[in-house]
């Protein structure tokens, strides 16, 4: 496959035709923030934490779903780009009801993670405090959408890795929201197979374990991607 | 399927392939004659919904289970799809409906007043049906009718330049009827 050149960060960098800017970056050793992107699922350009600006091009664009281009001039860190992605993470943690003191994803917590590597010491817009249940119906796992950011992480593993389609997102705007099936609850879902890849995927404290603690609620993501690598590439080593 | 574990020398039962509906109704074969015609593509999800509610008048589980069945797509999918679209309902609606449009242009004239003045009277939310199943109440964005805001659709019938008052009138009407 043809080669193209780029500069990312000042970096001269090569990379496959057909990769994202995200994957050229992560290859060439540029960490950019990333929240909806998973390793092994495709990417949706949802959460708008890995915008970057690229010479010639006024607005700003999501490096998970932007191809590399020859002669693309890339630049991941301004202060441009840091005031709007915590703008993102300040307007994410407003929706809905997130308080990491009570939170059962409290220190592996992805969205916990970002808001303190990009600096947000507080959120200047109101709470919704919007009033989402737990369903705590399946045998092993609950999902608390107070907690959810709607990257649908879960949904994209769900049907991809797993290959069940359990969840899906239904409604739209802020009364999106994650549900099993045809909106029952999640312990009486056909389709689910319990495999809980999708509480692996969960950014945050929405999907979790039941009965562990909140010491024990680490996620491992690495299996998730295991399994793609053995599935595309058949390979079996993590 | 369903396999038969009681006396394992019958042999399971094999769906056949063009079975009726359980229910009998009739509008299931329509539905699926529909799907055929699209070849029963996956990405031709919401033109069947569309035709779903064209002929049950809104979309309940047992319908959607069909379609997603047909369609060979996660429930969960076609739920998606069908409550990310206003257009769909899920649940019946009322003998008579009542739109109103709250484009810009019809919100700025004054579609709010109307929504509310609606809602006061009938006592119900945007999105909701009366308790007797008289009347829906639906909001839109954009009927595409600018020129004559705000425009109200009564049971498919769009009146021009509405007023909390003029609604009024035809809410009442249908209620007294």
């Amino acid at each position: 496959m043809a080669a193209k050149t780029l500069t990312i960060d000042g970096k001269q960098i090569s990379a496959e035709e057909g990769a994202s800017v995200l994957q050229a970056a992560s290859e060439a050793g540029i960490t950019i923030p990333t929240l909806c992107h998973l390793e092994g699922v495709y990417d949706v350009g949802a959460c708008r934490l890995c915008l970057i600006e690229v010479k010639g091009i006024p607005k700003l664009l999501p490096a998970c779903t932007t191809k590399v281009a020859e002669g693309m001039e890339v630049s991941t860190d301004s202060e441009r780009l840091r005031k709007y992605r915590r703008m993102t993470l300040e307007l994410l943690f407003a929706e809905r009801n997130h308080v990491c003191a009570v939170c059962v994803a409290n220190g592996h917590c992805e969205l916990q993670t970002l808001a303190y590597s990009l600096g947000m010491d507080h959120v200047r817009y109101d709470y919704n405090f919007p009033k989402w249940g737990v369903d705590t119906t399946h045998r092993l796992f609950g999902m608390d959408h107070n907690r959810c950011i709607l990257c649908a992480r879960c949904v994209r593993t769900c049907w991809h890795v797993e290959g069940a389609g359990t969840k899906n997102v239904a409604g739209r705007g802020s009364k999106s929201k994650i549900i099993s099936d045809l909106n029952q609850p999640w312990g009486h879902s056909e389709s689910c197979t319990e495999c809980g890849k999708c509480v692996m995927s969960c950014p945050t404290g929405a999907l979790f374990r039941k009965g562990s603690t909140v010491g024990e609620s680490e996620r491992d993501r690495t299996k998730l991607e295991f399994i793609v690598t053995a599935r595309e590439k058949k390979q079996w080593n993590a | 399927m369903s396999v038969n574990l009681t006396n394992p020398e019958q042999p399971p039962v094999k769906p056949v392939a063009e079975a009726k509906h359980p229910s009998g109704d009739k509008r299931f074969k329509i539905l699926e004659v529909h799907m055929k015609k699209l070849q029963f593509k996956q990405d031709a999800l919401i033109e069947v919904l569309h035709k779903a509610q064209e002929l049950f008048g809104y979309l309940e589980d047992d319908v959607l289970l069909f379609i997603s069945a047909k369609l060979k797509l996660p429930p969960s999918r076609v739920y998606g799809v069908a409550t990310f679209y206003h257009f769909f309902t899920l649940k019946p609606k009322g003998e008579h409906t009542c739109v109103v449009c709250m484009g810009t242009a019809c919100y700025v004239k004054g579609a709010d007043k109307v929504v509310e003045a609606v809602q006061n009277q009938l006592k119900i939310r945007a999105g909701e049906t009366t308790t007797d199943n008289k009347v829906s109440l639906l909001t839109a964005r954009c009927i595409g009718a600018c020129g004559i805001a705000p425009a109200v659709v009564y049971d498919g019938t769009v009146i021009p330049r509405q007023t909390p008052e003029s609604a009024m009138e035809q809410i009442n009407k249908w209620v007294q009827s």
